[in-house]
């Protein structure tokens, strides 16, 4: 299962590699405002990807640790990056034209088309892609042909892009890092038995005999819980397990089906308002260089907002009257 | 009644909050609330090191869809893709900023409810080719963006997918959310088809892009409000004023 060309330790050697150059070529700059905290903090993340495995769990558990403390002491920074003045990227914009669209697109295009082929396809005997992630395996193979399209088209180097990446992983800085602090605390909280203790408080302190406010507080609760775990899959669990199948079932004998799709989709607008869900809140706003890192929650709250009360109210309708 | 579950783990939620009210670095307030509950779960020292360091390792995936873009991109936008992106959706005179946001919308929505979420993202889409898009349109109406202006307008195109995203691969049936329901619900001595749950996904996707088209739609009219009427208009404008005199 394993061993297709694009199987997820092939990928993580591959962005293991591209952290390694953005460290050395860091390490290497004299003129860098934050050398040695940043050389270290890409150093060590890159080596997570390289050999992760290989390393005891506490060792990685101590380098994150120190991560953290570089990213809290503002010891990681951009390095200095020589960029063209703007008519010169004007001028380029007009040489390539249209054609530059060609290697962007090929990212989604290659990615959908291989997803959808990812079952039969292979390569002298061996899978293309990883049969049990076909969804980021297609990324990263598209990312591969893209790379090769874009260097073929601008007549530059694999190099160049790799420079071109730290200068993006820079524009990121730590905010890369951070949806996977999140979900490792997600297994943490759950180990600990956060959820359990979440769902005790739920249950034990609000009159789950309304069916209006056992409808609330399912719904709600989905989306706070997932505000505070940064995923909604941590969330259904708890809620479903504390409140849906008891109460909205047990007692009102609410459709499960829709019970669980309308909870489901309760807790993604949790995700649409909390920092904890890093990936699609936090590292968008440093991506798009915003300099509020919550500028993304703000844009979706009302809508989220919005979808939760409609929820509130397609559950409770769909209740079977008494 | 006393709880016959521990509440202390509800601690490590605590000090999420305290520290992000306090603006705290979030790195750090994430690693002092794994510390804590790892601590109060009872773990030592290099069994919380080991918890932290297991938890990172089983993550990896998260960032690779987010590393591997990147030199493309990098290398695109070097070559001025963001700014052919910007000139190429101002050849469209009529186009404005809230109806591209809203195909995007669809399309991202639509492809993911196919299964086909692999089209979109904040690295390959967003940053490169929606975000200068949304800009360029703006600019072709209503003149060079305030920075406030221009960050706002950023924020929508990354809210647009997110948007789309949440909302559309969850009506697919064999995604990852509808697998998991109907697990636990089976776990839970009930069976249900992953298809009825895929199904009653749909009126809660029909209302997602419904109120956020809705929004997007208003950004055009919140332009007009504070930037003036757009260029093209303003000068019939003035063509009618002059007739009239």
């Amino acid at each position: 299962m394993n061993n297709a060309l694009f199987s997820l330790p092939h990928l993580y050697i591959l962005a293991g590699l591209v952290l390694a150059f953005v460290a050395a070529t860091t390490a290497l700059d004299r003129a860098h405002p934050r050398r040695f905290g940043s050389a270290f903090f890409w150093g060590f993340y890159a080596l997570v990807f390289l050999a992760g495995d290989l390393l005891p769990p506490a060792w990685i558990g101590a380098g994150v640790v120190a991560m953290a403390v570089i990213a809290g002491l503002r010891r990681i920074a951009p390095g200095p990056h020589a960029m063209p003045a703007l008519d010169e990227y004007v001028a380029r914009a007009k040489r390539l034209g249209n054609r530059l669209f060609l290697p962007a697109l090929a990212i989604p295009g290659v990615a959908v088309v291989a997803t959808l082929l990812a079952k039969q396809a292979s390569v002298g005997g061996v899978g293309l892609l990883d049969k049990g992630n076909p969804t980021l395996a297609a990324v990263g193979m598209a990312s591969v042909v893209a790379l090769g399209l874009a260097c073929w088209l601008t007549r530059e180097t694999p190099t160049q892009g790799l420079r071109e990446a730290r200068r993006l992983v820079d524009a990121m800085g730590w905010a890369l890092v951070l949806p996977q602090l999140l979900a490792m605390l997600g297994l943490v909280f759950s180990d600990a038995g956060v959820g359990k203790a979440v769902a005790w408080v739920t249950t034990h302190y609000i009159a789950m005999d309304v069916r209006l406010v056992a409808v609330a507080v399912y719904v709600v609760g989905m989306a706070l819980f997932t505000v505070i775990m940064g995923n909604g899959f941590a969330a259904f669990p708890v809620m479903t397990g504390g409140v849906g199948v008891p109460v909205l079932v047990g007692m009102f004998h609410a459709n499960p089906a829709s019970m669980a799709a309308i909870g489901m989709f309760s807790g993604y607008c949790g995700t649409l308002m909390t920092p904890m869900a890093a990936n699609f809140n936090i590292v968008p706003a440093a991506l798009l260089e915003l300099p509020d890192k919550n500028a993304v929650i703000r844009a979706q709250w009302p809508t989220a907002v919005s979808i939760l009360v409609a929820n509130i109210f397609l559950l409770y309708f769909l209740l079977p009257r008494p | 009644m006393a709880p016959d579950v521990s509440l202390w783990p509800l601690l490590g939620v605590a000090v999420i909050i305290a520290g992000f009210v306090l603006r705290l670095n979030p790195m750090i307030v994430v690693i002092a609330a794994a510390v804590t509950t790892a601590l109060i779960a009872k773990y030592d020292i290099a069994g919380t090191l080991t918890a932290i360091g297991a938890g990172f390792l089983k993550t990896r995936n998260l960032t690779l869809a987010i590393i591997l873009p990147l030199a493309t991109i990098g290398l695109l936008e070097r070559h001025g893709l963001r700014q052919h992106a910007q000139a190429w959706i101002q050849r469209f005179r009529n186009a404005t900023t809230g109806q591209l946001l809203i195909v995007y919308l669809a399309v991202r929505e639509l492809f993911a409810a196919v299964g086909l979420t692999g089209l979109g993202g904040h690295v390959q889409m967003v940053r490169p080719l929606i975000a200068p898009m949304a800009e360029g349109a703006a600019e072709a109406r209503h003149g060079t963006l305030p920075d406030k202006v221009r960050h706002r307008l950023r924020a929508m195109a990354a809210s647009a997918d997110n948007v789309g995203l949440f909302f559309g691969e969850d009506i697919f049936v064999a995604f990852g959310a509808v697998v998991l329901i109907t697990t636990f619900l089976h776990g839970s001595g009930i069976d249900v088809e992953p298809l009825h749950v895929a199904l009653w996904g749909i009126p809660t996707a029909a209302v997602a892009f419904i109120v956020h088209a809705w929004r997007l739609h208003r950004i055009d009219a919140a332009l007009v409000r504070e930037l003036g009427p757009p260029a093209a208009q303003a000068d019939a404008d003035v063509a009618t004023t002059e007739a009239a005199a």
